[in-house]
């Protein structure tokens, strides 16, 4: 779950203020592309805000002399050769397709 | 325009090419996906399966630090990948991998030549990140809108440079285009197609007044699918700007997308808020260090550039700088051109000769023909061979002037050899003396008159002799010998 905290982390070192405005649920939410209700919004708000609070913990650690890293395990350099292997089927690619036309993924349309 | 004098343009552009190598930038997926049908080069990788784990494809490092490199930029020693999260279609994860605070080469510059002289266009960064899948959007008969997703695309490891807004004219962003393309084919990197979508361009532009130093509101430009796209996109939004200026008004920093059947750039607003794309380094990729054993390999291994081929080309083959410049901005035209001066052994005296035949040729008419048939060099008929095959035939006389477009034209159309051609349609110059000696005599025996005339005193008599001889000749005489022939033969009438 390490992966899902790091956008939080994210937000963590943005916000000033522990607890979150309203606004700030919304433009979470717009960001996401999730239609919140108010009482949504109201209720994520505080459950955020808690999370947030949650890592404020690890705020108390002295990390002075610790260099900064974005990475849990210290490994470096994992590379690949070049080298091209066949594909997946298309029938195993498109088995799992909500909705299919043709040999595409079929989607709602989207508007940036 | 004499308002244009009251603004300078301020042009920066951001370029993506996508690299060259077998597999795509996180997967064993081939690279090679133009020609498959949609859907077909995929895995678990690209379509962001559970559990999969991506892994760095060596060689399109390899290929950032060789254009890193040839840019004069430095190459980072530590680097990562960075996690870009935006919710579209074309992203299967919901985020695009790619690089933040860290590209893998920083700065640098690349030459550009404005009125005679060169300038140095800074270059930014230059970072790799994977490209997106291809959407098409569709309106049916009735009403729905959707869009049909390709992953085929999706993880074609995809370079992005990013220049400092230097430029200063549309003419300038043309030659940076064009001048950075050059070295992507030339160190062999991408193919540099724009019309494919394997070399896009977007552009930042802004207008300020003559002198400023500050930088105003700009607009970016998306869309422009060629370099006279670019071109154009770029002209009419310097005017634009302009207008918008001249009329009181100020330019909105927005995104703009170039019409190009209308040749105009159209509002694409977006909202602002919605471009959060909340970078964090990728957690599934380790850093990547980028050793200086490295990137010394790299410097080794790279190949001539376009700037040191032009150079060359003036102080090895006697060709000014101006059609240097010509032959050296398309790899496969410099190409062309030096595998023909060396299709045959060529002695050092004669060698800026043939140079400037083969090179006149090839800007001239061979130029006209491939724009006019719209045929890419590579697909053309006509050789390298072929070509310093006629421009042989052409310095020995065997074709004469008025014959040898022709003859192109039919070696350009149907690939065949430049003799074969000029036999074929008696094209061939004749300068056999002892045919021209028979021409010659039954044109003196028709033209008495013009016989007297010449011994008479009256010289210009000779010319309608000449020009009488190629008639009967059909134009295909050697005009030098037919004149020696005539003089000695009325030489001897005159004497006798």
């Amino acid at each position: 779950m390490l992966h899902w905290a790091y956008p939080f982390l994210d937000w963590y070192v943005i916000m000033t203020s522990p607890r979150l405005s309203q606004d700030e649920v919304q433009h979470i939410a717009l960001i996401y592309r999730l239609g919140l209700s108010q009482e949504e919004i109201e209720s994520l708000r505080h459950q955020l805000s808690d999370i947030l609070e949650n890592f404020q913990v690890l705020d108390q650690v002295d990390t002075s002399g610790v260099p900064p890293t974005g990475h849990s395990v210290a490994l470096e350099n994992v590379m690949r050769e070049d080298v091209a292997a066949p594909p997946m089927s298309k029938e195993d690619t498109l088995a799992n397709a909500p909705l299919r036309e043709d040999n595409y993924f079929r989607v709602k349309a989207v508007l940036d | 325009m004499p308002e244009t004098k009251k603004y300078e343009t301020v042009i920066g552009l951001e370029v993506h090419a996508q690299l060259l190598t077998k597999s795509k930038m996180f997967c064993s997926c081939p690279a090679d996906y133009i020609q498959g049908s949609p859907n077909s080069v995929v895995c678990p990788v690209c379509l962001a399966m559970p559990g999969v784990l991506p892994v760095i494809n060596r060689r399109a490092v390899e290929y950032v630090i060789m254009t890193g490199l040839a840019l004069n930029s430095t190459i980072s020693q530590d680097t990562q990948f960075h996690r870009k999260n935006y919710p579209y279609p074309d992203l299967v994860k919901g985020y695009q991998i790619s690089q933040y605070d860290v590209p893998i080469a920083v700065g640098g510059w690349l030459t550009i030549d404005v009125d005679g002289e060169q300038k140095k266009v800074g270059i930014t960064r230059v970072h790799l990140e994977e490209d997106v899948a291809k959407l098409q959007h569709i309106h049916d008969a009735q009403g729905e809108s959707y869009s049909l997703v390709d992953v085929n695309r999706a993880g074609i490891p995809l370079m992005e440079t990013v220049s400092e807004p230097d430029m200063r004219s549309p003419e300038e962003a043309r030659q940076y285009l064009e001048n950075l393309r050059a070295i992507l084919q030339y160190l062999g990197v991408s193919t540099g197609n724009m019309e494919d979508g394997s070399f896009r361009c977007d552009a930042n532009i802004s207008i300020r007044p003559v002198n400023s130093t500050e930088l105003f509101t700009r607009t970016e430009i998306k869309n422009m699918n060629s370099f006279r796209a670019v071109y154009r996109a770029l002209e009419y939004e310097v005017e634009r700007q302009i207008k918008v200026v001249e009329e009181g008004g100020r330019v909105v920093q927005e995104t703009r997308g170039w019409v190009e059947e209308r040749g105009v750039t159209v509002s694409q607003r977006t909202k602002e808020s919605a471009h959060d794309y909340r970078y964090f380094s990728e957690p599934d990729l380790p850093p990547l260090s980028i050793s200086r054993e490295w990137v010394k390999e790299v410097k080794a291994g790279l190949p001539e550039l376009p700037g040191a081929r032009r150079d060359r080309f003036v102080a090895e083959y006697g060709l000014s700088l101006y059609d240097a410049s010509l032959l050296i901005t398309s790899k496969s035209t410099a190409d062309f051109f030096e595998n023909g001066l060396r299709a045959k052994d060529t002695k050092p005296v004669e060698v800026t000769t043939k140079a400037k035949a083969i090179a006149n040729w090839m800007l001239g008419d061979m130029t006209g023909l491939l724009n006019a048939s719209g045929v890419e060099l590579g697909n053309a008929r006509i050789t390298p061979q072929g070509l310093r095959e006629f421009t042989d035939l052409i310095e020995a006389g065997t074709i004469n002037g008025p014959a040898a477009k022709a003859v192109f034209e039919e070696m350009f159309k149907s690939g065949k050899g430049a003799m074969i051609i000029a036999e074929e349609q008696g094209l061939t110059q004749i300068s056999d003396a002892g045919l021209l000696d028979e021409a010659v005599a039954e044109v003196l025996q028709r033209n008495p008159q013009a016989v007297q005339d010449f011994l008479g005193g009256k010289e210009t008599a000779v010319k309608f002799l000449v020009g009488q001889v190629m008639k009967e000749t059909r134009g295909r005489a050697n005009p030098a010998m037919i004149s020696k022939i005539l003089l000695e033969n009325l030489g001897t009438e005159l004497n006798g």
